[in-house]
C-alpha cells in the first residue's frame, strides 16, 4: 500500500527527507500480540519519563546555581519565588524516581522473558550500561539541592568506590574533586549531571533503539513457533503508548502537586549525620546489605566485600546474554530465570526492609 | 587498517616507488610495513597528547592540609556535663564530649565506617553514627555495628575555660 503525499509542503521534504521511506518503515513495524504483551509498553514508558527529565531538567537549568553557597539557595529561590517553581523541580524529582521505577520493570521483564537471546545481546548490553547510566543520574542529581541527607548520601556513596582495592582511592578522589565532599564535589556532579551524563545517555539510547528496530520485538520462546496474531505499531499500538504516557503523566502531575519534593536543611560540613537517614528507594537494597554486613568477613572489612559483590554483580547482569550458554542457541535457561527471580526478590526484601527499619 | 595499508600503497605509487611490481614486492611490503608503523605511532602519540592533559585535568590537585597543631574547642563552662560538641579541626570535623562524670575527651567526628559525622547520645553515653547504626563508647572504641576501627582520639587541654584539642 502506497500512501500517497499530499501536500506540496510534504512532497518538498520527502525530496529532501525520504519521509516515503520513513514511512513504509513505519508501516511495516508491527507488535506481536500475546499473553505478555503488556510488557512491551515499560520501555517506551521509560522513554516518555526521559523526555520529561530533559524538558524540566532544561528549565532548572535557567535558574539553578550550583556551588555550595548558592545551590541550596537557589533551589530554595526556584521552589519559593519562581513562577510554578515548586511544580517544575517536583515534577522533575517524582519523574526520576517514577523513571528508575519503570526502568526496573522494564529490565526485570526482559530479563524474565529472556528477550536478550541471541541476536538482542547487545540491545541488553546497551539497556544495562543505560541502567547504570540512569542510577548515575539518579546518585548526581540528588546531591544538587545541597541538602543534609544528599550531602551524607553522597559521602557514603563516594566513600563506597573508595572502599574498592587499588583503584578506590582514585576513583574517591575523582567523584570528590578533593579529599572530602565539598562545593568542588558538587559542581563535579553537576557537570556530570547536566552534560556528561546526557550525552552518554543520548548515544546509547540511539543505539538501544535502533537494535530495537532492526531486530523487531521479542517474542517470549514458547510463543515463537505459534503463528501469534499482531498489530500495527503505527498508530495501533503507538496509540496504545501514548495512553500509556497520558496515565503516568496523570500519575506524576498528581504526586507532584500533592506531594510537593521537599527541599529539607542546607548541608553542614560540621553537623552529624541526622537520624533516620537512609539514601533514595533505588540505592536502599545496597545500602541495607552494607548495614548488615560485619565489619570484618574474614581478613576483610565488610564494606569492601559488599562493594565488590555488587560491582561484580553488575558485570555479572551486563554480561548475561554471554553467560546464559542455552541463550546462544535461543533456548531458555531454567537457571537464569531462577537467579532473576531470587535477584528481583532479594532486591525487593532489602528495600521493604531498609525501608521499615 | 585496509584503508591505512591502502593509503600507504598510494604514498608508494605517488612517490614512483614501485615502477617495477614483480621486483620490489618484498620491499615494498617492508616499506609498507615501516609506515604502517609510522602512522600508527604517530596516530598513539597524538590521542595520548590528547587525553594525557584531559586525565591529568580531570584529577584534582592535592590541597596541603593545614597541619594545625592545636584548635580550640570551645569553652569549658559552656560544655554542659553529659553533652558532646563538633567542632571544626582545620577542614575536618572533630567532636569533643563532656562526660557525666566532668572529664572531656575529643575525637575526630568522621565515622570510620563510611565517612559520616557521629553525635554523641544522651541517652546511651555513647558517639552515635546516624548512617549505619555505628556505636563507640567513649574511649573512641568501636562497640557496636558496621565501623571497623576506632574513632581517632585527639589531645585535649584545658588552659583556663578554654578547651585545647591537638592530634596525639
Ligand atoms: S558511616 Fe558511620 S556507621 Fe556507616
Amino acid at each position: 500500500m502506497k500512501l500517497t503525499l499530499q501536500s506540496d509542503t510534504l512532497t518538498w521534504l520527502d525530496d529532501r527527507v525520504g519521509i516515503e521511506t520513513l514511512k513504509q518503515l513505519a508501516q511495516k513495524k508491527e507488535v506481536p500480540l500475546h499473553r505478555h504483551t503488556i510488557w512491551y509498553y515499560f520501555g517506551g514508558m521509560t522513554l516518555f519519563l526521559f523526555a520529561v527529565q530533559m524538558i524540566t531538567g532544561v528549565l532548572l537549568l535557567f535558574y539553578y546555581k550550583p556551588g555550595a553557597e548558592t545551590a541550596f539557595e537557589s533551589v530554595q529561590y526556584i521552589m519559593a519565588d519562581v513562577r510554578f517553581g515548586w511544580l517544575i523541580r517536583s515534577i522533575h524529582s517524582w519523574s526520576a524516581n517514577l523513571m528508575i521505577f519503570t526502568m526496573f520493570v522494564h529490565m526485570f521483564s526482559v530479563f524474565l522473558l529472556k528477550a536478550y537471546r541471541a541476536p538482542r545481546e547487545l540491545t541488553w548490553v546497551s539497556g544495562s550500561l543505560l541502567f547504570f547510566i540512569i542510577l548515575g543520574f539518579g546518585f548526581s542529581g540528588y546531591l544538587l539541592p545541597w541538602n543534609k541527607l544528599a550531602y551524607f548520601a553522597t559521602k557514603v556513596g563516594t566513600e563506597i568506590a573508595g572502599v574498592v582495592p587499588i583503584i578506590g582511592q582514585l576513583v574517591l578522589r575523582f567523584l570528590r574533586g578533593g579529599d572530602e565532599v565539598t562545593g568542588a564535589t558538587l559542581t563535579r556532579f553537576y557537570g556530570l549531571h547536566v552534560s556528561v551524563l546526557p550525552a552518554i545517555t543520548l548515544l546509547l539510547l540511539v543505539a538501544h533503539i535502533l537494535f530495537v528496530q532492526r531486530q523487531g520485538m521479542s517474542v517470549p520462546k514458547k510463543f515463537e513457533s505459534k503463528k501469534l496474531p499482531t498489530m500495527k505499531f503505527v498508530p495501533n499500538f503507538l496509540l496504545r503508548d501514548v495512553l500509556g504516557w497520558l496515565l503516568v503523566f496523570a500519575a506524576l502531575i498528581s504526586l507532584a502537586t500533592i506531594f510537593p519534593w521537599e527541599l529539607g536543611e542546607k548541608a553542614d560540613p560540621f553537623a552529624p549525620a541526622p537520624a533516620g537517614i537512609k539514601p533514595e528507594w533505588f540505592f536502599l537494597f545496597m545500602f541495607q546489605t552494607l548495614k548488615l554486613l560485619p565489619a570484618k568477613i574474614g581478613f576483610m572489612d565488610g564494606e569492601v566485600l559488599g562493594a565488590l559483590a555488587f560491582g561484580i554483580g553488575g558485570m555479572f547482569w551486563m554480561l548475561v546474554p554471554f553467560l546464559d550458554r542455552k541463550a546462544v542457541n535461543g533456548k531458555n535457561h531454567r537457571l537464569f530465570t531462577i537467579l532473576g527471580v531470587i535477584i528481583l526478590l532479594y532486591i525487593i526484601t532489602m528495600t521493604v526492609w531498609g525501608y521499615l527499619a | 587498517m585496509k584503508e591505512v595499508v591502502r593509503l600507504s600503497a598510494d604514498i608508494h605509487e605517488a612517490a614512483g616507488l614501485s615502477d617495477n611490481p614483480k621486483e620490489i614486492v618484498p620491499s615494498s611490503k617492508q616499506r609498507r610495513r615501516f609506515i604502517d608503523s609510522l602512522l600508527l605511532t604517530s596516530f598513539s602519540a597524538t590521542f595520548a597528547s590528547i587525553f594525557y592533559p584531559i586525565i591529568k585535568f580531570l584529577i584534582p590537585p592535592q590541597v596541603v592540609e593545614a597541619s594545625q597543631a592545636s584548635v580550640v574547642a570551645g569553652k569549658l563552662s559552656e560544655l554542659k556535663a553529659n553533652t558532646g560538641k563538633i567542632f571544626k579541626f582545620g577542614t575536618k570535623p572533630g567532636i569533643i564530649v563532656k562526660k557525666a562524670s566532668g572529664e572531656v575527651c575529643a575525637f575526630s567526628a568522621t565515622c570510620t565506617h563510611l565517612n559520616c559525622t557521629v553525635q554523641y547520645r544522651e541517652d546511651s553515653q555513647e558517639i552515635w553514627c546516624a548512617c549505619h547504626n555505628g556505636r563507640y563508647d567513649l574511649n573512641g572504641k568501636n562497640i557496636a555495628g558496621p565501623p571497623p576501627r576506632p574513632l581517632e582520639q585527639f589531645e585535649v587541654k584545658v588552659r583556663g575555660d578554654e578547651i585545647f584539642v591537638s592530634k596525639g
